[in-house]
């Protein structure tokens, strides 16, 4: 699996990320003060239930804030790049270039009405000098290196003849075509059954070893991020409330939300039938979050602080954070006593 | 007598392919052979990859598609028998035999409140003699799945995936119910909600004395929940046995693959384990490989595979399988 990675060059640093949606229905508060820094060649899985900010996360890096959104504080810096302050055009430069990204339906990225030779040639030529025999010769040696025989004869195909699987390689060439230095996947693998699932995470694992890119794996599944990366971010209402190395988040978690998390998955080797722990409650309305911290409505150790202030980070070490009030120990011992005083009365 | 509520013998699902040429006799071979009980209070999980017939399989048995050919028997009555030309009407049955559906988006009509689509089915069997009791017995069905009477007059746009999926559950159980058809019910949920309503399938079977048929493809959370598995392949059979049997000691050389491709959320238990990748995708059932189905995509195939279809027979006691080779599979 990934090991440390020797390069120690930052390639995204996020601080303070703030991103709303303007919604008719109100300000949709999608980031909330996110932060958090990659290595170049990293793996980092982001996950979280649906609506967590994941995906705004990954695309405001590559100027993807669909609207009503937008960005409305903190900074971003993506190799070399404040994103911050770039336009339209500066983007197009850098997006397929230095930054790809794959999605959960290629389908709905890939154009049905052009051939797979068409759209990876496209690719090549918008971000290289190369001719059309150069780029069709750079768009064989690219299936060839996402493991799609006969190559030749796929580049002349539509979408629609391909299966899922293919599909996912095909938008993985595409994605890798300059060689980028960071691949976003967004839940790649969710559309496709295990055994193609393995198949495509094996191929990028593989690719990142011969091309030494980051990845930014979000996905819902703790078993691709415990198999694959090396840093996992857990998301919850639009904050990372917990950020760690993968055996911190596993064998060390903090959070009370990943506490739940991995107690409520079944595990297939368990030998006899143990009950699963869920997380009860509901997920977050994002319209009206909860004042405090904002699982507090859901967790099982809520104390009287979390309702009314969100808890600030507590490092464990320079990697490993949270941000849970369990873990602010004067500030949690002094609020449970406080507590108590008040019970009293 | 059989010990089985419910069992399938030969069941044989073929959809015919519309808007084909002239003469074109071309069918979705969807569904084959498919032989098994279910006793009483157990859960049989069914697992496979998509297009493998898992939903054909649980239609069909609840004779929502009519069955090509076989068999259904449930609790000692034929309900459908090919063969015999038996077709009963499945009125009655329809009280016993239940299904909930995966998309807790698609299968809730949007215009009904919630109080009205749970109590469709009672309408339906005309369970309740007048409007109190109508509303109690929904109001109750409500509650038994974790939702309230508040919630009887909201519309399922009010509500997230997980009270969804209680809604469709409520629904199936409305007309109390013997043997529920689940088909992938917590795939769209979020992973913290899917142990919520796993826990509540599980608490409904002990306190009702449930019967399931538990379709999804996620394994891990199909071992959880069953008593026996059965794999399925390209409309057909490949496994079946005891759910901790099938995963840890799997034999045929299409589960041992799928066990292994499957992501363990353990870091230190991932970076030791191999997987192995198995070439190729799924061939289309319109045409599905001679022999053995799975014989395009398996490290062992031979001429005989490719001749023959295997067998699906007891290798250890209660453990089937269907292959040839069973003595290289390592
Ligand atoms: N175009 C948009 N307009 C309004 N709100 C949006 C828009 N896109 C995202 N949001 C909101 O931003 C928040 C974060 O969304 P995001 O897509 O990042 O979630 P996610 O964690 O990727 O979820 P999923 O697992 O469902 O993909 C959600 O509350 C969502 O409703
Ligand atoms: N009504 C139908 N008409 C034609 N083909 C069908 C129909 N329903 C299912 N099929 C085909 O039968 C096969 C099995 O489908 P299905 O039972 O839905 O698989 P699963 O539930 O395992 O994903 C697939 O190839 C599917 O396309
Ligand atoms: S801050 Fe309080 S409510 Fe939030 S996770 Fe920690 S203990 Fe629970
Ligand atoms: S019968 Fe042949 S092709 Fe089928 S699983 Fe066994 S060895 Fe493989
Ligand atoms: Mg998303
Ligand atoms: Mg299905």
């Amino acid at each position: 699996m990934a090991e440390n990675t020797k390069n120690e060059k930052i390639l995204v640093d996020i601080q303070h990320e703030r991103l709303s949606f303007f919604t008719p229905a109100g300000e949709v508060k999608a980031l909330n003060d996110v932060s958090f820094k990659m290595k170049e060649g990293e793996v980092l899985g982001i996950v979280g239930e649906s609506g967590s900010g994941k995906s705004v996360t990954a695309y405001s890096l590559m100027g993807l804030t669909a609207y009503p959104g937008r960005l409305i504080g903190g900074t971003i810096d993506f190799n070399g790049h404040r994103i911050n302050d770039m336009t339209e055009a500066e983007f197009r430069e850098i997006r397929g270039n230095e930054v790809s990204i794959i999605f959960q339906d290629p389908m709905t990225s890939l154009n049905p009405v052009y051939t797979v030779g068409n759209q990876i040639e496209e690719v090549i030529k918008l971000h290289t000098d190369k001719n059309k025999e150069e780029a069709r010769a750079r768009a064989i040696e690219l299936l060839t290196l996402v493991g799609i025989n006969e190559p030749e004869k796929r580049l002349k195909q539509y979408p629609h003849e391909l299966s899922g699987g293919m599909r996912q390689r095909v938008m993985i060439a595409i994605a890798l075509a300059c060689e980028p230095k960071l691949l976003i996947a967004d839940e790649p693998t969710t559309a496709l059954d295990v055994t193609i699932q393995a198949q495509i995470l094996e191929l990028m694992m593989e690719l990142r070893e011969k091309l030494g890119m980051a990845i930014i794996m979000i996905t819902h599944d703790l078993g691709i991020v415990a198999s694959m990366c090396e840093k996992i971010a857990v998301m919850y209402a639009g904050r990372i409330v917990e950020y760690g190395t993968t055996d911190d988040i596993f064998y060390n978690p903090k959070h009370e939300y990943t506490k739940g998390l991995i107690k409520s998955i079944p595990r297939l080797d368990a030998k006899d039938h143990e009950r699963l722990v869920p997380i009860e409650g509901t997920p977050v309305d994002m319209l009206n979050p909860p004042a405090g911290c904002p699982f507090a409505p859901r967790c099982d150790s809520c104390m009287k602080i979390c309702l009314r202030e969100m808890p600030p980070v507590t490092y464990f070490n320079d990697v490993h954070y949270t941000q849970c009030w369990l873990n602010q120990k004067a500030e949690a011992e002094a609020a449970a006593k406080a507590g108590k005083e008040e019970a009293d009365e | 007598m059989s010990n089985y509520l419910l069992e399938v013998e030969h069941l044989q699902k073929h959809f015919p392919i519309k808007g084909g040429g002239f003469g074109n006799k071309k069918v979705v071979q969807a569904l084959d052979d498919l032989t098994f009980g279910i006793k009483k209070g157990e859960t049989l999980g069914m697992v496979g990859e998509s297009g493998c017939g898992k939903t054909t399989a649980g239609r069909t048995i609840l004779r929502l598609h009519e069955p090509t050919g076989g068999k259904i028997i449930y609790d000692g009555e034929t309900l459908f028998d090919k063969d015999n030309k038996i077709a009963v009407n499945m009125l009655p049955y329809r009280k016993k035999m239940q299904i909930v559906f995966q998309d807790p988006y698609a299968s809730l009509d949007p215009r009904m409140t919630v109080g009205d689509i749970v109590g469709e089915p009672i309408d339906i069997h005309h369970l309740c003699s007048s409007k109190q009791e109508r509303y109690d017995r929904i109001i109750g069905l409500l509650e038994r799945v974790g939702l309230n009477s508040e919630h009887a007059n909201r519309y399922p746009h009010e509500f997230s995936g997980g009270q969804r999926q209680r809604v469709g559950i409520a629904r199936a159980l409305a007309v109390n119910p013997e043997f529920i058809v689940c088909d992938e019910p917590i795939s769209a949920l979020d992973v913290s909600i899917q142990a919520q309503v796993i826990n509540m399938f599980e608490d409904l079977q002990e306190q009702m004395g449930l019967t399931y048929l538990f379709i999804a493809h996620d394994l891990s959370v199909v071992k959880h929940i069953s008593d026996r598995i059965v794999v399925m392949y390209l409309g057909r059979m490949v496994e079946l046995a005891d759910s901790y049997e099938l995963t840890m000691h799997s034999m045929h050389p299409y589960t041992r693959s799928l066990v292994s491709a499957i992501p363990i959320a353990d870091p230190v238990q991932a970076r030791k384990s191999k997987r192995i990748i198995l070439e190729g995708d799924v061939p289309s059932p319109i045409d599905p490989p001679s022999g053995c189905r799975f014989r395009t995509r398996c490290p062992y195939a031979d001429e005989r595979c490719a001749a023959e279809v295997p067998e699906f027979k007891e290798v250890t006691s209660g453990h089937y399988v269907a292959c040839h080779h069973l003595d290289k599979v390592k």
